[in-house]
């Protein structure tokens, strides 16, 4: 079948999928270990906790795209 | 789509009828026929739709300016003291003059994003098309004003002052790279999460259709459906707010 290794391609980007998702853990729980040891100084600095979250998901959003690139571009 | 379902695999896998990505189809509104640039597709209805709902919170809401508000109005007054505290936070006092362009764009993504969880809707955020113009003019936007307001001097923001000077050139292709690389994440992260979670729902409801698992598919669509509500939010504040932080770097690229 045509188009059989590109799919296998698009299955093994979409682990950089997951890596992200570890990477977004890792923000959001150091974040949240650190907001539970000092509640007052967490409020304002929920916009870096997003900042951080966006940065860490774009590498797995680049993942995302070599997959779609191959499943509808290759 | 690269590879086409036939009939035949579908009887197979248990009544999946449709194809997830189906939903996405840029279609003309009015009847059949070709898509040419003049042609009211469904996503510039949802569009369309989306500033209207945008403009009927924010103006008509705000219409009575009555001391204790309505409903409407103080999710409108909500909405404005989100961004504006953002805008200030981020970008500081002179970041203000900037305001109406990053509520602009958070409203319409967020009201978008709402429009398009309704059943049988389209959701233009979804389209790479839609996301792509509006980080582009974002990037753009940021570029020219950061030349503007500091000449050359918005060059430093690739020249790492604090770092050993022979890492300075290394370090000046990689902010170069990460610079130009902005637009693609701002628009693919929005697009991609909302098609992402759009694409799932679907799914799920082609498992609703094989009996032992349905009512386990219709808890996981009810599920889905309530962290989306969550991303069509977040998305719009991520978006929003990296157009605050790019914002700040052209107004002040020293450090």
């Amino acid at each position: 079948m045509e188009g059989d290794l590109a799919h296998i391609g698009a299955g093994l980007a979409a682990i950089g999928s997951g890596v992200a998702a570890i990477g977004v853990g890792q923000v959001a729980g150091n974040f949240l270990s650190g907001a539970l040891r000092n509640p007052s100084a967490a409020t304002g600095q929920t916009a870096t906790l997003f900042i951080g979250i966006a940065f860490a998901e774009a590498l797995g959003i680049f993942a995302f795209l070599v997959a779609l690139l191959l499943m509808f571009a290759v | 789509m690269a590879t086409v379902v036939t009939d035949g695999a579908v009887e197979e896998k248990g009544g999946l009828e449709f194809h997830p990505m189906d939903q996405f189809e840029v279609l003309p509104f009015f009847g059949d026929g070709g898509v040419a640039w003049y042609t009211i597709t469904n996503a510039a209805v949802w569009m369309a739709l989306a500033v209207v709902a945008v403009f009927a919170l924010l103006v008509l809401g705000t219409s009575k300016r009555s001391i204790v508000p309505t409903r409407m109005q103080s999710v409108a007054e909500l909405a404005y003291g989100f961004i504006h505290k953002m805008v200030e936070d981020i970008c500081g006092k002179e970041g203000l003059k900037y305001f109406p362009y990053i509520m602009t764009l958070f409203m319409f993504i967020v009201t978008a994003n709402f429009l398009g969880l309704i059943p049988a809707s389209f959701t233009p955020t979804s389209h790479f098309a839609v996301t792509v113009v509006l980080a582009l003019a974002v990037f753009l936007t940021v570029t020219i004003l950061g030349f503007v307001k500091n000449g050359t001097a918005f060059l430093g923001l690739f020249w790492v002052a604090s770092a050993p000077l022979a890492l300075r050139p290394i370090l000046a292709i990689i902010e170069l790279i990460s610079y130009f690389v902005r637009p693609v994440s701002h628009s693919i992260r929005l697009a991609g999460n909302v098609m992402a979670g759009h694409a799932v729902i679907k799914v799920f409801a082609g498992f609703a259709a094989i009996a032992v698992i349905s009512p386990l598919s219709v808890v996981a669509i009810t599920a889905i459906y309530g962290l989306e509500i969550l991303v069509s939010f977040i998305q719009a504040y991520v978006f929003t707010i990296l157009t605050c932080v790019y914002l700040k770097d052209a107004l002040h690229p020293s450090h």
